[in-house]
């Protein structure tokens, strides 16, 4: 438990920073510390008990049914990460507060810096594969806010975007090959991954998931040649580059490496993978460092050409090599967070990082410059600093390699010339800073020293390189020894870290470096002309172009699937609907299934007829409008027939109710349209679209045919048998509908009620120019509401309200339901606007019918709502037989009042639509007769060419 | 009678693709309206051809499947609902475009795509 809190502090810390802007900026960062502070308390308290040997774990099932369990382990590894990440947090948020000027949102920093931070404990304490990618996830979304936290900023824009997009695409490596592990290890547990290293690297998929998994640390890590996203990275607020770009994100590759060492290392293809991979980037950072004149591209590439030496040693992957590396990560961490503030010190007092102008700052900031100059010392790995002892373990691993035979001598020799250039660029560092004459044209003149505070950090962390470098036994050994075994899963090997060995081969190897060094900076002057003639590239601007190209690719694939125009897509759409289901059936469709036919009936044959006729005709008349329109609904008919003959009465009694009421609808909204479609398809288009039918319309053929010859086994039988007894109907259809499935219905009356919500918004403030004839171009009758016609609806509408009483009171036990009864009344009530006018029947039903379908949804909710005052779960229904003086013993379910909510619905819902369609007729009619005829003639003549 | 239904739902099914790809709103809505007896129809089909059962309990010696009834009930009035919200979304689109092609086009030159 105490483990999930060292996670969730800083992410509930993320919070506070933001409220307590307001009250000043001390308030500010101390209520940023806050969080971490408890989180390091923690994990200084749990290190007695992992340094004794001991893992905890914490464990709660996330998302069992895919793998991913909020499971997280503590051991020497992840504790040793951990410290790093809240220890230099903590220091950065120190160090931020002093940064940032008035004019950005401390909170803001603050708050992303936290998240970064949950998020980086979060991949080093997981014991999931899958939580540890999500919080990776995390740590590239949030890095992208952070690089690009001066959003104004053009350059901090393009560098976030190159960081997001490079790590992005690495996580997504990374996940793959997580989930090719679990394919072998059966889980994404680490436990389980660790146990099943041996199956893993036997395994034919492991070249791909080694690859797969190196992509995603590589890209983090920054590792050739992916190491252009740093440099362009570093348009960050320092404070952030100090976090993300030295002790966290780009450490969270070599620590993946780390945690993925016992399951994969140990191959040929981890050690030439890794090890050149680290070689190159070892290499190529050193080298483009000595070059940068920006103070922070300097560092940039030195953070390069470390993490390079770190995964050059994980790639040895020898004991010591592993210890070697695991101090290297601690060791550069110290000492590159302290050169980056030190770098943002000397920007924020001078205002440039240009170090062709920063000279001489040893003058004005003597008390920074010696910080920085023990830091720098450092990273050139001179004695007596913790850089020292790591790179000369690095030197000593380099010379005992032997798994290249003949070709071994060329790790020292690398890893020697690496270490020149790392001389080179950290005296360069020193010289050209601190001493080489005078400052040229600061934007800021004279510098002087930073506010105290914003020196105790970089003090704290040089202090830390003096301590391990000198003391190293006495301070780092036990969470090396801890780390160490976390990694190679046994027991430390023999090894002493000693500031003195003897007068040794490794020893020479130093010297070589800081002598070349020393002369290579010292003729810089001609380098620094050979580089800028050879080697001047701008990833950038190669990275930009790539974008560009992506973009105009994807741009012209939707340029060619989006013009515009619908009938493409509908074409498209169908097309690949015909295409995808015709290639996953066709190769084994099993055309006809056991059963034998059954025989054809006459009258079946003829009413198929009738139907073949409806549809056909609705197709070659759809020119014309209306004629096509009863020909569908002759359609419409046959279809309820068919719900006769095989034994559904209540489909055929909603079939033909909706018919009606669609009919209907259909014919008042002809009137505002133009009465001909006119025949603009060219031949072409006709003949693919008939080929498009016949293809969609075969295939449901088949399909249906092939079905229906299949015998099945229904799952209904629990629906028939529990009807009576659990439902309290005869009806299973209803039942289904108003108790098993009343969820389902509930959702199907609230998209009933939101179409006609819908509906009557899209209506609201329509105008649509009135017709003044017909398709023929006969005129409207001038009376539209015949006596005759409105007497007999008069007549009709209580036997019609009768029989939708009716049918309501029965539906639980013999065909009929809310739907139906509610469709009945629906088409009483609209057959009543018809005969008699919009304005007869609100004179007369001042209902609002967008209330009466929200309530009806209402009612069935409340329904639902209420059977949890019985303790049951929602829409359980009950029913109880009662006795009703003179009508006698009835049956009442609570299902019927969860079918009155239908009922009312549906009513609600279809009166909504009509009555208002109808009620536009109505007003746009009767104020202005002949307002818009021009244009209803245009309109017709063209429907008739 | 297992071939009939078979092709009467292809027919359905082919009439209601060719008119959904016309250009023009109100073809199109009928288009929809055909595809969906089709539809309605083939998912009625999965509980076989039962003529003369019965879903009543207590009414009739066999019972059919009540299941895609159920589906098919709900799918009937879904479809209702669909297609009045198109048609007036068609009716929309012509008031503010002044016709009723599915682009937004009305010439015959422009809509060759």
């Amino acid at each position: 438990m105490t483990l999930l809190s060292i996670i969730l502090l800083p992410l509930a810390g993320a919070l506070l920073p933001l409220f307590t802007e307001r009250f000043g900026r001390t308030l500010c960062a101390y209520s940023a510390a806050f969080g971490p502070l408890c989180a390091l308390g923690i994990l200084l308290g749990s290190a007695s008990s992992v340094f004794s040997g001991h893992t905890e774990h914490v464990f709660f099932a996330w998302l069992p049914e895919i793998g991913l369990n909020l499971s997280l382990r503590l051991d020497g590894l992840g504790l040793m990460f951990a410290l790093l990440i809240v220890g230099i947090g903590l220091l950065v948020v120190l160090y931020a507060r002093y940064y940032l000027s008035e004019r950005d949102s401390l909170g803001k920093l603050y708050a992303l810096l936290q998240l970064f931070m949950m998020a980086m404990l979060g991949i080093v304490l997981s014991n999931n594969l899958l939580l540890m990618i999500v919080f990776w996830e995390i740590t590239s979304l949030v890095s992208f806010l952070l690089i690009g936290y001066w959003s104004h900023q053009s350059d901090a824009r393009k560098g976030a975007r190159m960081a997001l997009a490079v790590t992005g695409a690495g996580g997504l490596c990374f996940l793959a090959g997580a989930l090719l592990i679990e394919r072998i290890a059966g889980s994404f547990e680490l436990d389980a991954i660790f146990a099943a290293a041996e199956q893993i690297k036997a395994h034919a998929n492991y070249p791909v998931i080694l690859v797969l998994v190196l992509l995603g640390a590589f890209t983090k890590s920054a590792q050739f040649p992916f190491q252009f996203w740093l440099p362009h990275a570093m348009s960050a607020p320092t404070p952030v580059s100090a976090y993300l770009h030295s002790a966290t994100m780009v450490k969270a590759g070599v620590f993946l490496l780390a945690r993925m060492h016992p399951a994969l290392a140990g191959t040929d293809g981890w050690f030439y993978l890794v090890t050149f991979t680290g070689m190159a980037t070892l290499l190529f950072g050193a080298y483009n460092a000595l070059f940068k004149h920006d103070l922070k591209g300097l560092l940039a590439y030195s953070t390069i050409s470390h993490l390079g030496l770190i995964t050059m040693l994980l790639g040895f992957s020898t004991d010591l090599a592993v210890v070697a590396a695991i101090f290297h990560i601690i060791n550069h961490a110290t000492f590159k967070a302290s050169l980056f503030m030190a770098a943002g010190i000397i920007d924020h007092e001078t205002g440039t990082r240009d170090m062709r102008k920063i000279n001489g700052m040893w003058k004005y900031m003597p008390h920074t410059a010696l910080l920085a100059m023990v830091a720098a010392l450092a990273m050139a790995g001179v004695p007596l600093l913790n850089g020292f002892l790591s790179k000369e373990m690095f030197f000593s691993e380099a010379l005992h390699l032997e798994s290249m035979g003949m070709f071994s001598w060329i790790f020292p020799l690398m890893a020697t010339l690496a270490g020149i250039f790392s001389v080179a660029y950290s005296v360069r560092f020193i010289h050209d800073v601190f001493f080489n004459g005078e400052p040229i044209d600061l934007p800021k003149y004279p510098p002087h020293e930073p506010p105290r505070y914003m020196v105790v950090p970089v003090e704290i962390l040089v202090g830390l390189c003096l301590l391990v470098g000198i003391l190293p036994n006495l301070t780092i050994a036990p969470f090396l020894e801890a780390a160490s075994r976390a990694v190679l899963g046994h027991e430390m090997p023999d090894y002493h870290i000693a500031i003195w060995h003897g007068f040794n081969l490794p020893l020479i190897m130093s010297f070589v470096a800081l002598a070349g060094g020393l002369l290579m900076y010292k003729q810089r002057s001609g380098l620094f002309a050979f580089y800028e003639r050879k080697f001047r590239h701008d990833e950038k601007i190669l990275f930009e172009s790539r974008v560009q190209f992506s973009v105009r690719v994807a741009q012209m694939f939707t340029d060619f699937i989006q013009n515009n125009s619908l009938q493409r897509y509908m074409a498209l759409l169908i097309g690949s609907a015909v295409v995808a289901i015709g290639y996953a059936l066709l190769p084994n469709m099993q055309w006809m299934g056991p059963l034998s036919v059954t025989e054809l009936e006459p009258v079946s044959l003829l009413a198929a007829i009738i139907l073949a006729v409806g549809a056909l005709g609705t197709v070659l008349l759809h020119h014309n409008r209306f004629a096509a329109l009863l020909l569908m609904s002759v359609v419409g008919l046959v279809v309820s027939l068919i719900f006769v003959r095989y034994s559904a009465p209540d489909l055929a009694l909603t079939q033909i109710s909706v018919e009606v009421v669609t009919i209907v609808l259909l014919m008042l909204a002809l009137y505002f349209l133009p009465q001909m479609t006119p025949n603009e398809s060219g031949a072409k288009r006709v003949g693919r679209d008939i080929l498009l039918a016949s293809a969609a319309g075969l295939g449901m053929g088949l399909i249906t045919f092939a079905m229906l010859t299949t015998p099945y086994e229904t799952i209904s039988d629990f629906y028939l048998a529990n009807s009576v007894s659990g439902g309290g109907g005869a009806n299973v259809v209803n039942v289904i509908l108003v108790d098993f499935r009343g969820f389902d219905t509930l959702g199907e009356i609230t998209v009933l009620a939101i179409a006609a919500v819908g509906i009557y918004a899209m209506l609201n403030g329509l105008h649509l120019p009135l017709p003044q004839a017909d398709g023929d171009g006969r005129l409207w009758d001038k009376e539209p509401h015949p006596p005759i016609l409105s007497v007999m609806a008069r007549i009709l509408l209580p036997l019609a309200i009768l029989v939708s009483v009716f049918i309501f009171l029965r539906g639980h036990n013999a065909p009929g339901g809310g739907f139906i009864a509610g469709l009945v009344t629906s088409v009483a009530l609209i057959l009543q606007y018809v005969a008699s006018g919009t304005v007869w029947m609100q004179q007369r039903l001042r209902w609002r019918y967008r209330r009466v379908a929200v309530s009806g949804v209402l009612i069935a909710v409340l329904t639902g709502v209420g059977s949890w005052f019985f303790g049951y779960p929602f829409l359980t229904s009950t029913f109880g037989h009662f006795y009703i003086p003179l009508i006698g013993e009835i049956e009442l379910a609570s299902a019927m009042a969860f079918d009155t909510g239908v009922y009312i619905t549906v009513v609600g819902a279809t009166l909504l639509i009509l009555a208002h369609l109808g009620k536009l007729a109505q007003t746009t009619h009767s104020p202005r007769p002949s307002t818009s005829t021009s244009f209803t003639e245009a309109e017709l003549s063209k429907g008739e060419n | 009678m297992e071939i009939l239904i078979s092709v009467v739902i292809a027919l359905l099914t082919s009439c209601g693709v060719y008119l959904l790809l016309r250009g023009r709103t109100f073809p199109i809505i009928l288009g929809l309206t055909l595809l969906t007896y089709a539809v309605n129809v083939f998912i009625f089909m999965s509980g076989r051809l039962n003529p003369g059962a019965s879903t009543i309990i207590g009414v009739g010696e066999r019972y059919t499947d009540p299941l895609p009834q159920a589906l098919v009930l709900t799918a009937i009035v879904i479809s209702f609902a669909m297609t009045a919200f198109v048609l007036v979304l068609a009716l929309r689109a012509r008031a503010e475009l002044g016709n009723d092609h599915v682009d937004g086009r009305n010439s015959v030159e422009e809509v060759k795509s």
